[in-house]
């Protein structure tokens, strides 16, 4: 495998083209959850023209809804979830400048060309290893829609959080370079 | 007659959705050991390595292998001869949801489909019934996360479909959806039945164990067509390339219409999670 690529958030556009496809990286600093309600209450207030609940410039946002921490924990198991709910929102935090997404899954091409077209990667984390990347998170807190329980915004820092590009500023993708890799079929 | 009380049912249901959540079972934890001697791709066995920690930090830790500790779907085996008395069925168990999500710190996610307000206890759970002879109460625990289970289908094909048809629609609906559903997944197919009947099957295939073949020589053939088919299409551990996309299929099978051919996939994760008690 590829050797490790450490990033530290926020992402600039430098820091953004050099990756590719199939790079691993570690990311240390700060990244902001947010899932489906969460992403159309985000746009919803663009819409409006109001600020958002924290400046979105070069941010990391990770597709999660963490289980409760326990006593003492930072927080509670908290993997990726799928990330193709999140397409329709994508583009217009592109827009204001978010710089990459972690999640699972593929995204819609119309994300794929927003990326290329705004300089912004999707990062996948191992979907169902949470407990395990819980570890790598050492702070949360919620900034934003407490009523929304797991699915509140909330601001981690994490060290050494795993992840892989999927889609680089190419437009490549790495889940059809690994299927063609290994495809027997027809 | 036997009578059991409510308040058994539903500590008996606290225990396993905290224990289905945090222990995986056995046959899992095995079956990622096979994938990883089967797995070609080093990326993938770096993801099947990564899911052996991951279950045994959560087994060390009682942490939810999986944030989304899911829908609480049960299969109940009601014997004939008992007497459930304090609640009804389904109010016992989601009693047993309600404090097992709460003391296991296991994540809340049911919501109102429209509204998307949090229901904030994980009820209600779904509690599929089955009479049986005599006067036992079986209950399984499998909980389901969304992820997988929003890649479920079924099909109604034409008697004239035949068994290829059956095999396209299984194969292409695990291409179709790739590494959404948390690969190395379990693929459950219902064949048969009413539209209903097919789909329950299809989810029910799952609690069979990893590997365990099916003691229908026909299905268990079917079983492994299907998943050579299926992981020749080279996605792989997570979609990201290899050998092993499915650990295993399991089908269930029930005669239907004379004007029907029901095909129904439920696709599972590799957080299968299932525990089982008879009260």
């Amino acid at each position: 495998m590829a050797d490790l690529i450490k990033l530290t958030t926020p992402l600039d556009d430098a820091a953004v083209a050099q990756l590719k496809a199939g790079d691993q990286v570690s990311i240390s600093g700060v990244l902001y959850t947010a899932r489906d309600v969460a992403h159309k209450r985000l746009v919803d207030t663009l819409d409006a023209g109001k600020p958002l609940p924290f400046d979105m410039t070069g941010q990391v946002i990770y597709y999660v809804g963490p289980s409760p921490a326990k006593p003492g924990q930072v927080i509670g198991s908290a993997g990726p979830t799928t990330s193709y709910r999140m397409d329709l929102y994508a583009e217009r935090l592109m827009e204001v400048g978010m710089k990459g997404m972690i999640g699972k899954g593929m995204r819609d091409k119309k994300v794929v060309d927003a990326m290329k077209k705004h300089k912004c990667v999707y990062f996948a984390a191992i979907g169902g290893a949470a407990a395990l990347i819980a570890r790598s998170i050492k702070a949360a807190e919620v900034i934003a829609y407490d009523d929304l329980g797991p699915e509140a915004v909330r601001r981690l820092v994490v060290e050494d959080f795993r992840a892989v590009v999927i889609n680089d500023v190419n437009g490549n993708d790495l889940y059809e370079i690994g299927k063609a890799q290994y495809r027997k079929a027809k | 007659m036997r009578t059991i009380h409510a308040d058994i049912i539903a500590k008996a249901v606290k225990e396993m959705v905290i224990k289905a959540n945090t222990d995986l079972g056995a046959d899992v934890v095995a079956a990622f050991e096979k994938g990883l001697k089967d797995e070609a791709s080093p990326v993938g066995q770096a993801v099947f390595k990564t899911l052996i920690k991951n279950a045994e930090i959560a087994a060390t830790e009682q942490a939810p292998i999986c944030q989304d500790t899911g829908m609480a779907v049960f299969f109940v085996e009601l014997g004939q001869d008992v007497h459930i008395e304090g609640a009804l069925l389904q109010e016992a168990i989601d009693e047993g949801v309600r404090q097992g999500y709460a003391e296991g710190y296991l994540r809340k996610s049911i919501c109102d489909p429209f509204t998307r307000v949090n229901t904030k206890d994980n009820t209600p759970s779904v509690v599929l019934v089955e009479m049986v002879k005599g006067d036992k109460l079986k209950i399984t625990a499998a909980p389901k996360g969304g992820g997988s289970e929003n890649m479920s289908r079924l099909t109604m094909l034409a008697p004239s479909a035949g068994k290829k048809g059956i095999v396209d629609f299984v194969v292409k609906r695990c291409e179709e959806a790739g590494s959404n559903p948390c690969p190395p997944v379990i693929v459950g197919v219902g064949i048969g039945g009413s539209a209903e009947k097919c789909m329950t099957n299809a989810k029910k295939a799952l609690l069979r164990k990893i590997g365990a073949p099916n003691p229908d020589k026909e299905l268990a053939e079917l079983e492994a067509e299907m998943l050579e088919k299926i992981n020749a299409l080279g996605m792989g551990p997570q979609g990201l390339g290899g050998l092993v996309y499915a650990m295993a299929v399991h089908i269930e099978k029930h005669p239907c219409h004379i004007a029907s051919l029901p095909v129904a996939v439920n696709i599972c994760c590799h957080a299968s999670r299932h525990k089982e008690a008879t009260l």
